[in-house]
């Protein structure tokens, strides 16, 4: 069993500066291959200056947060919303807190954010305690 | 603007195979160095059959065919418009490097913000493996942003 406690923040998950080749890795890894993350001259077209990464790579990392902290099995919900562009040069820290604890499992807050403090991904977990 | 009647709308059902070479990728491109996601023998040591998929993988599994954004193309959504607004996971059972699941995707909703210039599209997705068990259901939200580029 996790040792727990209501207010508890998760050991985070530290990454970055996030890098072009780590974007390629994730775009192939993912099979998430849309070129507004890897391909420059796409992502100015269409608008959004350069390169930036996947909102499913923060989330991600947010569940590395998760399973360091319990096995796998035991996270029943897992949701955020994307609420700011992580980019190249940026360095990403996830975490999480526990929230409150009943009837066998622990409701979590869970949110990543740069290196200026601005939340980029932000959502909950529901955890099942063994 | 996206075609409300789409809303309801179910993909047929695809079937895929959960391969481990590309788990042990998707492990290194997130950084994950918990060997039971790499290393089969460490993964059966914690009481695993084979490579667990990690939590987010199974949205990626989505992405798996031949043209991954064809659903696009069928709501005529231009693919440098959209955002990943947001991503629901409901997790029952966990699935395993070697197990064959069936996805089923359905448009569950399609509204927009802002007098239409932002657009979103929420996608269910469901998965069940190769004895029937439901191991996930997904909620993604997709935001199609008519914003201003470049060259008009």
């Amino acid at each position: 069993m996790v040792e727990i406690s209501i207010g508890q923040v998760l050991e985070p998950v530290i990454v970055g500066p996030i890098t072009r080749h780590m974007l390629a890795l994730y775009c192939g890894a993912s099979g998430d291959h849309n070129p507004i993350h890897v391909d420059s001259d796409f992502a100015k077209a269409a608008g959004m200056g350069d390169v930036f990464a996947h909102g499913m790579l923060s989330m991600a990392f947010l569940g590395r947060v998760l399973t360091d902290w319990v096995p796998q099995e035991n996270i029943r919900e897992f949701e955020v919303r994307f609420t700011a562009i992580v980019r190249v040069g940026d360095v990403v820290t996830a975490t999480g807190k526990v929230m409150s604890v009943a009837n066998g499992s622990a409701e979590l807050e869970m949110h990543a954010s740069n290196q200026n403090g601005e939340v980029v991904i932000k959502g909950r977990a529901s955890v099942v305690l063994d | 603007m996206i075609n409300r009647d789409f809303i309801g709308y179910t993909f047929p059902p695809r079937e895929l195979d959960v391969e481990k070479g590309r788990l042990r990728f998707f492990a290194k491109a997130i950084g994950q160095t918990d060997p039971i996601y790499g290393d089969e023998e460490a993964a059966k040591a914690a009481g695993h059959r084979s490579l667990p998929v990690p939590p987010t993988f199974l949205w990626c599994l989505r992405q798996e065919k031949p043209d991954p954004y064809d659903y696009l193309e069928f709501l005529n959504i231009d693919l440098a418009e959209v955002l990943h607004g947001g991503q629901k996971f409901k997790y029952h059972n966990l699935c395993y490097a070697g197990d064959r699941l069936t996805l089923v995707e359905k448009i569950a909703n399609i509204y927009d913000k802002k007098d239409g210039q932002l657009e979103f599209l929420e996608e269910e997705l469901t998965v069940t493996n190769q004895d029937g068990l439901l191991i996930a259901e997904l909620l993604t939200t997709i935001v199609v942003q008519h914003r201003e580029k470049p060259n008009g």
